[in-house]
């Protein structure tokens, strides 16, 4: 039997599966549902002076048949009293000693209401606090949310005045909304921050109504930039994450968050460095049963490869990230069609001559026409492999034999050397 | 027996004829398929399962690539679901309630995605389950079809000894025995068996269980219900078990042991050469030992029920130049399946209505089958013929009756059935039933989970603990 427990930060989680602070974490009832349906931990929905929230709130993308590849949100941070919320953790942590529960927090930016809520929140017996220094709408206006994570002498201001009080771990959240991650995630390291998750939501507007022409989420009649997330988000989540995970100097565990759906996203998210990930779209869809195949697909993957505890995989493929200048120049591959599974759609012929470099062309085998490729086009970029829709139709098939790796800084450092 | 009362195809045109009606699912379609699926909560593919798989659980791992998952979903409501997967009626249950039913008119393929999932693990070495501390307790089942083979997983599981008695050589029941041939064949049952044995279950075969002062026609007569063509060299060594000692060595008694034989037509020729129940017509195709089933040139099938159509499509596949079913009712009243019926048809068998047979006519020989003599049953009692060399009778089981009341001791209702309380307790507390000996003929899946409950029930009444097991309930 595998071992899914983990500790985050000095915070116990029988699973490395919790609820991002958002919508499903909005009150105990829904809390304890989900710790019942198998969540390992959540983080509460956002605790603050009560916002007043809007209607509609919420605008998606589908992706032809699927519906909410893309969710935006326009939602703020909760919007019921402190009081009631706090005696819900309280009550919640009582319940469920073994679970992990986590307090999202965001007040206007004094050492005092930062105190205040730090001391009142942790007498709820929480196993932890997250800063919400992410929210890209709403907040950042008043100087709140994301304004705080943009600018990293601020990040790392508040996270100081946080730690000077805080007895129970703290996360910082950090907004993707900035130019290079790195900075307010070190801020965060350097005011004492215990971990850090990330991403929050991606600056957004998710579409136009054609027939009335107003934005996606229209009130009454006009829209304003929110919040994006959903499968649609996971790719840039999973390089925020790597890219501190590989750095060295960056010492504190990660939470991973963005787009998970399944347990191979998840999966994914702790090969490249997340000691925990926090799901919150996919529950809104699918609702909280979702977590029972993460647990049962995530333990049998385990099983699979061998490794008795998932904390054997974390970071297990952050060696493999590096700057593309160190990428192996003499590493070639080309396509290979494979007729037996071809399905003569001639997609690949199509995406490679107008997309890529023309490296197909037609053949006749037994009265069928099939796309063969041209190797000496061929630069192996991916594009017929990735468009083909019929499994085992394209290979890409290694050419070079690996015994001369060079990549382009040793190139370029030869030349000068030589040049010298 | 006459040599050329067979099929008169070659090997290669009987193998396309019995090759599979649903083929597996290749993995890109699987994956299609399952993406397709909405994932419903509360979904009404799990309501109308009888064992309330949750369907839309399996299906999502087949998504997220996490076979073995999805098998254990399966399983875990329903011991025979690989079974199921090729021979439930998914038109009428899970398939016919599926939400894309309303919204694109194409149902998911809930039971081929099943397929998919569960020949995954069937065919890996890993098994999915394993068997429970022994909790010094044993179970006696009678019968090794659905109800008994999901009775035996369940109590395995939780740790009891468990033995299934059988009459037959192989276990299985009507699963092994029963099914179309192209629909499933033996091997498949066989594996699903395989399981159970894994578990530590043990099959005692070959066995009749009698009462106590069984003689050896007793024994004779359970193997070989019917007059049937073909040699009966397949004697097999036989041998009786006490009811009184089965209560003896276990705990608590299952009876699983389905319908009796084939019910008589009571009409004069009924035992001429070449009359023969579809039940065992049906046993003889699969030992897919083609030479030796039985068949006529010209076959009359009497009754209109989803095994009378699977005898009658098997005898046309096997070569029949021409099929013909006969049935006392109106096409309107026919108790088959719709796709069943369509089935037939596409098969090109004929059907006579509201006609009942009234006696069978013998050759010049006095001892095989000419014709079929029927009356009609609109009102005009007109009298006809249908020249044919083979008659099929497929007009429904007996009860047995006798084991019920003599050998085991329990009370039946007025249709024959055993009565049993809400925990498939009869009316000796020491002794349990299930299956189509309760139920009076359903599916293999509506077996499989009165067995279920009947686990449940020994459990509670042996040990005061109440399980639930997956889909025990809604």
């Amino acid at each position: 039997m595998v071992d899914l427990s983990i500790n985050f930060a000095g915070i116990k989680s029988p699973n490395p599966f919790w609820l991002a602070s958002a919508p499903p974490t909005n009150m105990g009832s829904m809390v304890e549902r989900a710790f019942d349906a198998g969540w390992g931990g959540a983080v509460w929905k956002t605790l603050g002076e009560p916002i007043v929230n809007v209607s509609s709130r919420l605008a998606s993308i589908d992706y032809g048949p699927m519906r909410m590849a893309g969710l935006n949100n326009i939602e703020l941070i909760t919007d019921r009293p402190l009081e009631v919320n706090l005696k819900e953790v309280y009550e919640c942590k009582k319940k469920y000693p073994n679970n992990a529960v986590i307090v999202s927090l965001m007040v206007e930016s004094k050492r005092e209401a930062w105190h205040e809520i730090v001391k009142r929140t942790q007498d709820t017996g929480c196993d932890g606090l997250e800063l919400n220094f992410g929210c890209p709408h709403g907040m950042s206006e008043r100087g709140m949310g994301s304004a705080m994570g943009q600018v990293p002498e601020y990040t790392c201001m508040v996270t100081e005045w946080v730690k000077e009080v805080a007895q129970v771990p703290v996360i910082v959240k950090l907004t993707p909304n900035v130019t290079n991650i790195v900075p307010p995630a070190k801020a965060a390291l350097r005011g004492g921050a215990d971990a850090v998750s990330l991403i929050n939501t991606i600056n957004s507007i998710m579409g136009v109504d054609l027939d009335t022409m107003i934005p996606h989420p229209n009130v009454n009649g006009k829209a304003a930039h929110g919040g994006y997330c959903g499968p649609a988000v996971k790719p840039i989540a999973l390089n925020m994450v790597s890219e501190l995970a590989r750095d060295p100097e960056f010492t504190i565990p990660i939470s991973g968050i963005g787009g998970i759906t399944t347990w191979r996203d998840a999966t994914e998210f702790l090969l490249l460095g997340a000691g925990c990930v926090q799901v919150c779209t996919a529950v809104m869809h699918y609702g909280y049963r979702i977590v029972e195949d993460m647990i049962d697909g995530l333990s049998n993957y385990l099983d699979e490869k061998g490794f008795a505890s998932v904390n054997e995989i974390i970071g297990k493929s952050v060696y493999r990230v590096t700057d593309w200048g160190n990428l192996d120049l003499n590493y070639k591959v080309v396509a290979h069609v494979n007729q037996e599974n071809c399905i003569r759609c001639n997609l690949c012929y199509v995406a490679c001559e107008d997309g890529a470099h023309q490296a197909f062309e037609f053949i006749e085998s037994d009265g069928q026409r099939y796309p063969i490729v041209i190797e000496d086009e061929c630069v192996g970029c991916n594009l017929c492999a990735l468009v083909c829709p019929a499994p085992g139709a394209i290979s890409m098939i290694r050419l070079d034999d690996g015994s001369h790796p060079e990549s382009w800084r040793e190139r370029t450092s030869l030349k000068n050397r030589q040049s010298d | 027996m006459d040599e050329s009362y067979c099929t008169p195809l070659d090997l290669r045109q009987i193998e396309e004829n019995f090759s599979e009606l649903e083929p597996p699912l290749k993995p890109a379609e699987a994956l299609h398929e399952a993406n397709r699926c909405l994932y419903c909560y509360d979904a009404p593919c799990t309501r109308a399962c009888p064992t309330h798989i949750d369907v839309p659980a399996f299906i999502k791992k087949i998504a997220s690539g996490n076979l073995r998952g999805s098998a254990r979903v399966i399983f875990e409501a329903n011991p025979i679901g690989a079974t199921c997967a090729r021979v439930c009626p998914v038109e009428v249950l899970c398939e016919g309630a599926c939400v894309e039913n309303t919204l694109l008119n194409k149902p998911i393929e809930i039971g081929r995605l099943q397929r998919y999932a569960t020949d995954f693990v069937l065919n890996s070495q890993q098994p999915l389950f394993s068997p429970g501390d022994p909790n010094g307790l044993t179970v006696g089942i009678i019968g090794s079809g659905p109800a008994g083979l999901s009775c035996a997983m369940y109590l395995a599981r939780l740790g009891y000894e468990v033995t299934v008695y059988d009459k037959k050589p192989l276990a299985g029941g009507l699963d092994t025995y029963g099914m179309a041939e192209y629909k499933m064949s033996q091997s498949v049952s066989q594996t699903e068996v395989g399981q159970l044995a894994r578990l530590g279950v043990k099959f005692v075969l070959n066995t009749v269980i009698t009462g106590d002062a069984a003689s050896p026609e007793d024994i004779r007569e359970e193997t070989h219900d019917n007059n049937q063509p073909g040699d009966h060299s397949d004697a097999i060594q036989m041998q009786a078990v006490a009811f009184s000692d089965l209560l003896e060595w276990h705990d608590a008694v299952f009876i699983a042991v389905g319908l009796g034989a084939t019910k008589m037509l009571a009409v004069p020729g009924e035992d001429l050469y070449g009359v023969i129940d579809a039940l065992g017509f049906i046993e003889k195709i699969k030992t897919r030992d083609w030479k030796n089933v039985p068949l006529g040139r010209r076959v009359a099938v009497i009754g209109a029920g989803n095994t009378a159509i699977d005898a009658a499509t098997q005898a046309k596949r096997l070569g029949a130049e021409r099929v013909i079913m006969v049935y006392r009712k109106t096409e309107k009243e026919i108790p088959a399946y719709d796709y069943e019926y369509k089935l037939a048809r596409h098969d090109c068998i004929e059907f006579i209505w509201q006609a009942a047979p009234i006696g069978i006519i013998s050759d010049d020989t006095g001892k095989k089958v000419a014709a079929l003599r029927c009356e009609k049953t609109d009102g005009s009692l007109q009298i006809f013929e249908i020249p044919c060399d083979m008659v099929i009778k497929a007009v429904g089981q007996t009860k047995m009756l006798s084991f019920f009341e003599s050998v085991a001791g329990v009370k039946t209702d007025e249709n024959g059935r055993v009565i049993v309380n809400n925990l498939m307790q009869t009316s000796n507390p020491k002794i349990f039933a299930g299956g189509d000996c309760v139920n009076g003929g359903g599916e293999a899946v509506e077996a499989a989970q009165m067995g279920k409950m009947a686990a449940i029930g020994i459990h509670k009444t042996l040990t005061g603990e109440t399980i639930k097991f997956a889909g025990a309930d809604l």
